[in-house]
């Protein structure tokens, strides 16, 4: 995406604007009118394929208004996964990003395994929650603007200048159903960025439908001097927990840590596994 | 549920704020700090939905500012205030209104202490006393745990002891 703009690469893509829906007819696009995103003043993307790809930094105050009078009421064909357990806290060591791997769509398991955390750049991963498909596709415009800084001005963009660029971009869309709740876990950083506009920096955030049962966990036990393993233990049993409560979340663990040399991801584990381990102690334990 | 309150005295303003940060029912944070700085002797308290309270707001604050960069001279807190209720009042009526409550809370040179109490209405009411949400403790089912509280006379904005009230 960053490539085609620098080389003002003109593409003609088959089908409408995006975004639309599944089960939309693609010849009315939702979206075309009320957005117009440009960056002021910049060479940016290109005007001449459909996408409105560019962004426009604050005219904050543009938002498409009562979604019921511009939308058309659309069906979905399925209903949208949403539950998740993503987590992220900072310790002495840097800061670990933990996620389930379980994609839901109402009482279905859609993907049992997705990939919740995804790398922006190499200090910088971000853990993803609310709709899956809102969420890839932002993790993705994301990364193209946060690489077009980095081409434009020669430096990389602040972790805190890359959540209010994000919280930018998302704003035209509060109220729309875009529903994308962002964790931007940088070395020394945890930022939470969600499209209802929210963006706060803290040590410890835990979102999804399975966030009560990992903050339970994360409350009791997080300290800050805490070594690289015991954060690794603790962020593993966080998602345990709640994967083993909360219905929508499940099948295997991520994990990431991030530190000032970089990021570097764990082998993807199966919570499986480790339920028959916990059986097995509890076994052992109610026997003695 | 969030809590504002602003006391005017005879040559000062007292505000206090909560410190939740909550997304439904979970507290995200829980050390949030809902002030914001208009000018060295302005202070904007500022609470409602998610977005759009540090949208507003940072608005209202870069405007103020901008408003010095060009003239040389500060708003008065009076004139802030005014400006503030004009862009709530502006969108009010459009399709994206902002739904926020707010205080602010400054020292003119030449009027003294002002406290300006302001809904998402936009109403706007100069007040020796004024509060947004409930303040109770004990008797109410969510009790707030701390306060950040701010004093503004004179020689500015001075930070107050935290406030922490009841068991955590």
């Amino acid at each position: 995406m960053a490539l085609e703009d620098i080389c003002n690469f003109k593409d003609k893509p088959t089908h409408k604007t995006f975004p639309f829906y599944a089960s939309e007819d693609t010849s009315v696009s939702v979206f075309t009118e009320a957005f117009n995103f440009k960056w002021r003043g910049e060479m940016t993307s290109k005007k001449a394929s459909d996408v409105p790809l560019e962004f426009h930094v604050p005219s904050l105050f543009k938002r498409p208004s009562s979604r019921a009078s511009h939308s058309v009421s659309v069906r979905r064909p399925f209903p949208l996964s949403h539950g998740t357990t993503t987590l992220g806290f900072i310790f002495q060591g840097g800061v670990i990003a933990a996620a389930d791997t379980r994609a839901s769509a109402g009482g279905l398991v859609a993907c049992p395994a997705v990939h919740k955390i995804t790398p922006i750049h190499s200090h910088l991963v971000v853990t993803s929650s609310g709709s899956g498909a809102d969420c890839m596709l932002w993790e993705r415009i994301l990364t193209r603007e946060i690489r077009l800084y980095q081409l434009r001005h020669k430096r990389r963009l602040s972790i805190s200048g890359t959540a209010k660029l994000l919280s930018l971009m998302l704003h035209p869309f509060k109220g729309t159903d875009v529903c994308v709740a962002l964790t931007l876990c940088g070395w020394d950083k945890l930022i939470y960025v969600c499209s209802d506009g929210a963006r706060l920096q803290g040590d410890i955030f835990s979102v999804g439908s399975g966030s009560p049962y990992a903050y339970g966990v994360l409350d009791r036990s997080l300290s800050w001097s805490l070594n690289k393993e015991e954060a690794i233990l603790l962020a593993r049993e966080a998602v345990f927990r709640a994967t083993h409560r909360d219905a929508y979340s499940g099948n295997n663990v991520d994990l990431f840590h991030v530190t000032a040399e970089g990021w570097r991801q764990r082998q993807r584990e199966d919570l499986k596994e480790e339920y028959y381990r916990d059986m097995e102690k509890r076994g052992k334990k109610m026997d003695n | 549920m969030e809590y504002l309150i602003g006391i005017q005295g005879p040559d000062f303003v007292l505000v206090a704020a909560d410190n939740v940060a909550a997304s439904s029912i979970i507290q995200m944070k829980h050390d949030y700090d809902k002030m914001f700085k208009l000018s060295e002797k302005i202070l904007l308290l500022c609470v409602g939905e998610a977005g759009d309270t540090v949208q507003f707001a940072e608005y209202i604050q870069k405007n103020v500012q901008l408003y010095k960069m060009r003239n040389g001279y500060e708003l008065s807190p009076s004139a802030a205030a005014n400006f503030t209720r004009k862009n709530l009042a502006d969108y009010l009526r459009s399709r994206t209104p902002y739904h926020v409550n707010l205080l602010l809370a400054g020292y003119d040179d030449a009027d003294g202490p002002g406290l300006f109490y302001m809904d998402y209405l936009s109403s706007l009411a100069k007040a020796p006393f004024a509060a947004h949400g409930y303040g109770l403790n004990k008797r109410f089912i969510l009790n707030l745990h701390s306060f950040n509280v701010r004093l503004i006379d004179k020689d500015g904005i001075h930070d107050m002891e935290k406030l922490t009230v009841g068991a955590k």
